[in-house]
């Protein structure tokens, strides 16, 4: 009864893509896509700055959830390879004013940390796991912190410059007014997300997802657990940094918060909201969580009691998150609109996420 | 050679507080299969309770400690009844966003009933003062700890070894199913398990009021440092969580004393030397 279902989600990726909305989520993606496209015509200096931070914090996120939400791993200190990330592209820009190196620059040492800390770190699943990630994102921290001559210590790095965007001969392009850096952080966040589409969707992605749902079974399906463990855990490091790398550009300037364990919870909290069983779960969380921001913090300075409390709201009664209460209130639409017709099961079969 | 000596004796001391945060929180692990997040959160809430009833409104130092546990545990057993046991059948992880949660909402409150200066009331009398040990004076406070951290290891022990209490929550930990069957509450058990190891945590925040600054953030420190002890000693053991306390409080004071630069980094280096030669922690369940 619902093959048809089944059928029209395998051809329409953003059925996937939004754990089984309906269709005119098409038009829906197309809009948004128009509105970030055309954002800097209609938006002020701060709702673009807003919106760069938001894009940051999506593919944050998303690396994030690729650990969490398709292997089964909650880092809590995913922070840790943001601030690597941050300060190798500060520091490569206080050198060299060129933002392509000091992107390359930040993912490749976030990505080497990566391995280095996950080799230690895939040792253990489950809770000690979340402990281990969260232990070694604190000394990152604490390196950031007293490591003066490299980091400036609680000073920070300061004086960024927003460096253009250049291939020596062939061009040179200034990044100088917010709306251009807005551009390249937009293409970079769409490019981090198509290939993160791409990734779930492979065989690596399936093979993930699989250890999430038994370790055992993956085993004896000849899946190396450890190796595609360490893989996940480098692509969330690599994803981690370049959102790091994307900051210092903006702020211009560096500091160790960025690296310490309330920061890696952000990703954690964005994709709780948003969903942790959808691909769009994260980039929707990250909207929210700023939206939410945004708003608490105009009535009062403790925003973070307000966020405990959705947290725990969340976790007792809407561990889908927001995107499959949407999905859900749009298939209940659709039913009864074809009242009679059978119902379908794509969003309960999509939403088979971490045991439960 | 004076000076390693008192260092080591202070560590010891540092030990304590440590040790009587990570046995809670790993009596909780070994028990109920539960990581409380929110663990070091209940041992800032027990600091500014004992702070409150004993430098605010000037009950004895024993009365408000006594008051800022059983506050705690109930605090715990509101978490566990109300919230955790919902989560019990799900993933380890939802119970760790919940705890996670728990850490938000208790950092802010704190903030909003205490604000963020925090005094140091005076040592109780009796406590206050020095020996002289090693050519130098060693406090008598620090001792105090030192006593009380033993007595709370022998009496764990004994409450675990000893009691009929005791060999139900052992048989509960081993066997779930079995120990229902057998007539055992298993629910009550796992409420006064989580009390306890809260109370735990409150009795550490307690005792560190007179000399230990405690601020909002105190919670998510003093979990962190839970967590590397209980990954070095052994998570569900608390023989491992009382080694691990030991080495992390006295090495941590040989470190703040000889490389002040690494005292953070050193925790961390040793954690990762544990991992690499003993991934099952020193003392393995």
């Amino acid at each position: 009864m619902d093959s048809k279902g089944g059928e029209a989600a395998n051809r329409r990726p953003w059925h996937a893509l939004f754990g089984g909305l309906a269709s005119p989520l098409g038009w829906a993606l197309a809009a948004l896509a128009l509105l970030l496209a055309f954002l800097p015509f209609l938006a002020g200096r701060y709702p673009l700055y807003l919106a760069i931070q938001i894009l940051i914090l999506s593919v944050f996120s998303l690396g994030f959830n690729l650990l969490f939400g398709y292997t089964g791993l909650l880092s809590f200190g995913q922070a840790g390879f943001y601030a690597v990330g941050s300060y190798a592209c500060a520091k490569i820009l206080l050198a060299t004013p060129s933002l392509l190196l000091g992107l390359l620059g930040g993912l490749v040492a976030a990505g080497t940390t990566a391995v280095v800390l996950g080799v230690l770190c895939i040792r253990h699943t489950r809770v000690y796991f979340s402990m281990l990630t969260l232990a070694f994102g604190m000394m990152i921290y604490s390196v950031a912190w007293k490591w003066r001559d490299v980091t400036g210590g609680d000073d920070g790095l300061v004086g960024i410059p927003r460096a253009p965007l250049e291939v020596p001969p062939l061009f040179s392009l200034s990044l100088a007014s917010m709306e251009r850096y807005y551009y390249v952080v937009l293409l970079c966040a769409g490019l981090a997300i198509w290939l993160m589409y791409r990734l779930v969707h492979s065989p690596l992605g399936l093979a993930l997802q699989a250890i999430r749902d038994s370790e055992t079974r993956a085993a004896f399906a000849g899946i190396p657990v450890a190796r595609y463990r360490l893989i996940a855990f480098t692509i969330a490091g690599l994803y981690a940094g370049l959102a790091g790398a994307l900051l210092p550009p903006l702020e211009n300037t560096v500091t160790p918060p960025i690296a310490h364990w309330s920061h890696s919870a952000e990703p954690v909290l964005a994709t709780l909201l948003g969903g942790i069983n959808a691909f769009a779960g994260p980039v929707v969380g990250a909207f929210l969580l700023f939206m939410l921001k945004d708003i608490i913090v105009r009535y009062t300075e403790y925003w973070l009691i307000v966020l405990g409390v959705i947290v725990v709201v969340l976790v007792m009664g809407f561990r889908g998150g927001v995107v499959s209460i949407l999905a859900e209130a749009v298939h209940r639409r659709a039913r009864r609109d074809r009242r009679g017709e059978g119902e379908t099961e794509g969003i309960r079969r999509s939403g088979n996420g971490l045991g439960e | 050679m004076d000076t390693i000596a008192y260092q080591g004796l202070i560590g010891l001391s540092l030990a304590m507080y440590l040790w009587l945060l990570s046995a809670g929180l790993t009596i909780i692990f070994g028990v109920l299969g539960v990581l409380n997040f929110a663990h070091g959160s209940l041992f800032m809430v027990g600091a500014y309770l004992a702070f409150t009833f004993y430098g605010l409104v000037g009950f004895p130092f024993w009365l408000a400690i006594a008051l800022s546990m059983l506050g705690v545990g109930l605090l715990g057993l509101v978490m566990e009844r109300w919230f955790l046991r919902h989560l019990y059948h799900l993933d380890h992880a939802y119970q760790l966003l919940l705890t996670f949660g728990f850490i938000l909402i208790l950092d802010d409150a704190v903030k909003m009933i205490w604000g963020g200066v925090f005094k140091i009331p005076q040592i109780p009398r009796f406590l206050d003062g020095a020996w002289p040990l090693f050519g130098r004076r060693f406090p008598v406070y620090n001792a105090f700890i030192i006593g009380v951290g033993v007595l709370v290891a022998v009496g764990l022990w004994w409450l675990f070894e000893r009691t009929w209490w005791g060999r139900t929550v052992r048989a509960t930990a081993s066997e779930r199913e079995m120990a229902n069957a057998l007539g055992i509450n298993v629910p009550g058990v796992f409420s006064g398990v989580f009390a306890v190891g809260s109370m735990l945590a409150a009795l550490g925040g307690a005792l560190g009021t007179p000399v230990r600054v405690v601020a909002p953030g105190i919670g998510a420190a003093m979990i962190i440092q839970a967590f590397t002890i209980t990954v070095i000693g052994g998570l569900g053991s608390l023989k491992g969580a009382f080694i691990g306390s030991l080495i992390v409080g006295i090495l941590g004071a040989y470190a703040t004393l000889y490389f002040p630069a690494f005292e953070l980094a050193f925790l961390f280096i040793v954690m990762a030397l544990v991992l690499m030669l003993r991934p099952q922690g020193l003392v393995a369940r």
